[in-house]
């Protein structure tokens, strides 16, 4: 290549680019995309992506391993196979409604009304089943498509008539308090009389299914690891080294298998053996899973992301804006009918003030993970990290006997933390310059 | 000389009682850069919001490769091959510059993106242009200096196989080195046969990067000049109105 002045005005043939682009990953391109080198050079381009302030899950995770160590000094019970157990069910509900706002959260909007949408669901779907005797499948499509009904309505205002989301879901925060009230009656609680249901959290796989459940999350780690590799190699452009991809699969067999192992045994006090993965579980990590491939792979992923990151580009790129806010308020709204469907389970009742206190928790939930407040940046495994975080700060100080005030004071402080780092890691990034001289 | 890719003839605008284009031509010829200048309130931006479909004209006759054609939305004008750059750059800062070089017009395969092949053509497109000042394709647009952006923002036109390269202000918030760097990206592009269009308040960018120039002054063409035929005290006379004689362009070129 002798085009190298900028000056040059030299037209550049295409033969020399075909050559440096057939040639891709060696050091003779200029142009490389970040899957280059050994993984010595991806640790530390890594690491050049941390500092500049590109943390990802990272400091939550860091986060969940602290709090983990300092209960474990602190109280004997925390790390028990029995405690494991209940943290993951409790986990669950908030890490659902966390993943349903993020997909809100990306586009810099908001969602107050996403817990009592998950108690409107809730009601009627126990109004069918108990009341109206209809079969609990059907009772449960129909929740679900309540909720794809709140969020067209709320994408409807947010995206077509222009109202801040801020405002329409505080007046469905409200209003939906009051429609549950009206529905259930002021009593206000009904019993869940679907085994199926109330098994959800309160129920384990067999051993067997518990494993195999491991066994299928590692082939579909590994699958579509060399999947996405083999489609690298036949576009012909660079791939990772191979030994990333094993470590992944090892990490994925080592702690999956250290967790499952220590949930397949008997965690009962009583004569009744209970082992084994909770059904929750499957359900929530397959939600993850595709919500995650959507997000990632997809045009809608990518162009929720654009919205988030600057609608007006998004807009002139050709990309219909509101018809995205749209389908992020409709997926929010229904995986909070997910997330109500967790909460209900839980505790085996549907109450008419189900979902009141959960969403700011929800929203707690995400930031701490790292989904950015700003918009454009998060994602749904950052939430379920963050879900997690927050679970084991409410467990864990819990079983140290602490009061909820101290709980609440603790996660309060921990979502502020999490802010902070969030604010100081964008003004990072937007001021350091990977760019060559 | 090759036939003008665009010819515009005796465009007119108003917005409400006040005419802002009053009858203008002008030519884009391929593989040229042809410079629009003009004081504030000239009608550039009227200009250009037309060929780009977002705010067609009222009256006049636009021809694309000899070909009458009416520009009445920015689809239009892109499927045509005119691709604006805009002076905010019109960028997603948290994308990479792959996601942003293919936003909406992504490669899809088995209803995923392709990412493989879409990481492919933009290394391609950037190299095809000698952009030798990044690092890596996957890097986030937020952590590019402004040059760079810019870049990014022209490959994507690029990358669109456009035909006419509208180029707003492209170095308007630039420091020296970095608008040397896009001054000879718009070299490049014209020499890859590109139609560009490029607008700016610098004359001395102007001088070094355009073949033509383009003076509009209250909504009427004043002056069509061949760059390397008039000098920077005539451009200035004719933009600030002192001067008002010319030679069209056309019997320049002839």
């Amino acid at each position: 290549m002798t085009t190298d002045s900028d000056k040059s005005t030299n037209p550049p043939t295409k033969a020399a680019a075909n050559t440096v682009a057939a040639s891709p990953g060696t050091a003779a391109s200029s142009l490389a995309s970040g899957h280059e080198g050994t993984v010595r050079d991806q640790i530390d381009s890594y690491l050049q992506r941390v500092r500049g302030g590109e943390m990802g899950s990272l400091p939550a995770l860091a986060g969940v391993v602290i709090i983990a160590i300092v209960f474990f000094i602190a109280t004997p019970f925390f790390i028990t196979k029995t405690n494991i157990a209940n943290l993951l069910t409790q986990t669950a509900g908030l890490m659902m409604l966390s993943m349903a706002l993020t997909f809100v959260i990306i586009l810099a909007e908001i969602d107050l009304s996403a817990g009592v949408t998950g108690g409107l669901g809730m009601a009627v779907f126990i109004l069918l089943t108990n009341v109206t005797n209809v079969p609990w499948v059907l009772a449960l499509i129909i929740a679900f498509l309540v909720g794809v009904a709140v969020g067209t309505f709320i994408g409807f205002f947010v995206a077509r008539v222009g109202v801040p989301s801020f405002v329409v879901t505080l007046g469905l925060f409200l209003g939906f308090q009051g429609l549950n009230l009206v529905l259930l009656g002021n009593a206000g609680a009904y019993r869940i009389e679907t085994p199926a249901i109330t098994a959800i959290m309160n129920k384990a796989m067999p051993v067997w299914a518990s494993w195999a459940m491991l066994v299928v999350i590692v082939v579909v780690s590994l699958a579509t690891g060399l999947y996405d590799r083999s489609r690298r190699v036949a576009s012909g452009v660079a791939v990772r080294p191979m030994s990333l991809l094993w470590a992944r699969v090892a990490a994925w067999v080592i702690g999956g298998g250290l967790v499952v192992f220590l949930l397949t045994l008997n965690r009962s006090t009583s004569v009744l053996p209970i082992r084994g993965v909770p059904i929750v579980v499957p359900i929530a990590l397959t939600i993850l899973w595709i919500g995650t491939m959507w997000l990632d792979r997809t045009r809608f992923g990518l162009h929720l992301y654009a919205v988030g990151g600057n609608p007006e580009a998004t807009r002139r790129a050709g990309i219909n804006v509101s018809r995205v806010r749209m389908a992020a308020f409709i997926i929010c709204s229904t995986l909070a009918v997910v997330s109500g469907l967790f909460f209900a389970s839980q505790t085996g009742t549907v109450e008419s003030s189900a979902g009141r206190d959960i969403v700011l928790p929800g929203v707690a939930a995400a930031v701490v993970g790292g989904v950015s407040l700003f918009g454009g940046r998060g994602r749904l495994s950052q939430a379920a990290i963050g879900a997690l975080l927050i679970s084991m700060i409410t467990n864990g100080l819990g079983l140290l006997g602490l009061s909820a005030g101290i709980t609440y004071l603790v996660q309060g402080g921990v979502l502020i933390l999490a802010a902070t780092v969030d604010a100081l890691s964008r003004r990072r990034s937007g001021s350091t310059s990977l760019a060559r001289a | 000389m090759d036939s003008p890719i665009i010819e515009l003839k005796d465009i007119r605008k108003s917005f409400g009682p006040v005419e802002v284009l009053k009858g203008v031509n002008m030519t884009v010829y391929p593989g040229k850069v042809s410079a629009l200048v003009g004081d504030n309130g000239a009608g550039k931006s009227t200009l250009i919001k037309g060929l780009s479909g977002a705010q067609p004209y009222d009256t006049g006759e636009v021809l694309f490769e000899g070909q009458s054609v009416s520009l009445t939305s920015p689809t239009a004008a892109s499927r045509l091959g005119i691709e604006v750059v805009y002076q905010d750059l019109a960028l997603c800062e948290n994308l990479d510059i792959v996601g942003n070089m293919f936003l909406g017009r992504e490669e899809i395969y088995h209803g995923m993106l392709n990412q493989p092949e879409m990481e492919k053509h933009a290394t391609a497109t950037l190299q095809s242009l000698s952009v030798r000042t990044m690092k890596s394709v996957r890097q986030k647009v937020s952590s590019l200096s402004g040059g760079q952006r810019q870049t990014v923002a022209i490959a994507r036109a690029v990358l669109q196989k456009a035909k006419v390269v509208i180029l707003d202000e492209p170095t308007a918030a630039l420091g020296v080195a970095q608008t040397e760097q896009v001054l000879a990206l718009v070299r490049r592009l014209a020499a890859a046969g590109v139609g560009v269009i490029i607008i700016s308040h610098n004359l001395a960018d102007v001088f070094e990067v355009a073949d033509y120039i383009n003076v509009l002054y209250l909504g009427t063409m004043v002056a069509q000049l061949t760059a390397t035929a008039t000098t920077y005290n005539d451009v200035v006379g004719y933009i600030t109105g002192a001067k008002t004689d010319h030679t069209p362009l056309e019997e320049v070129v002839s």
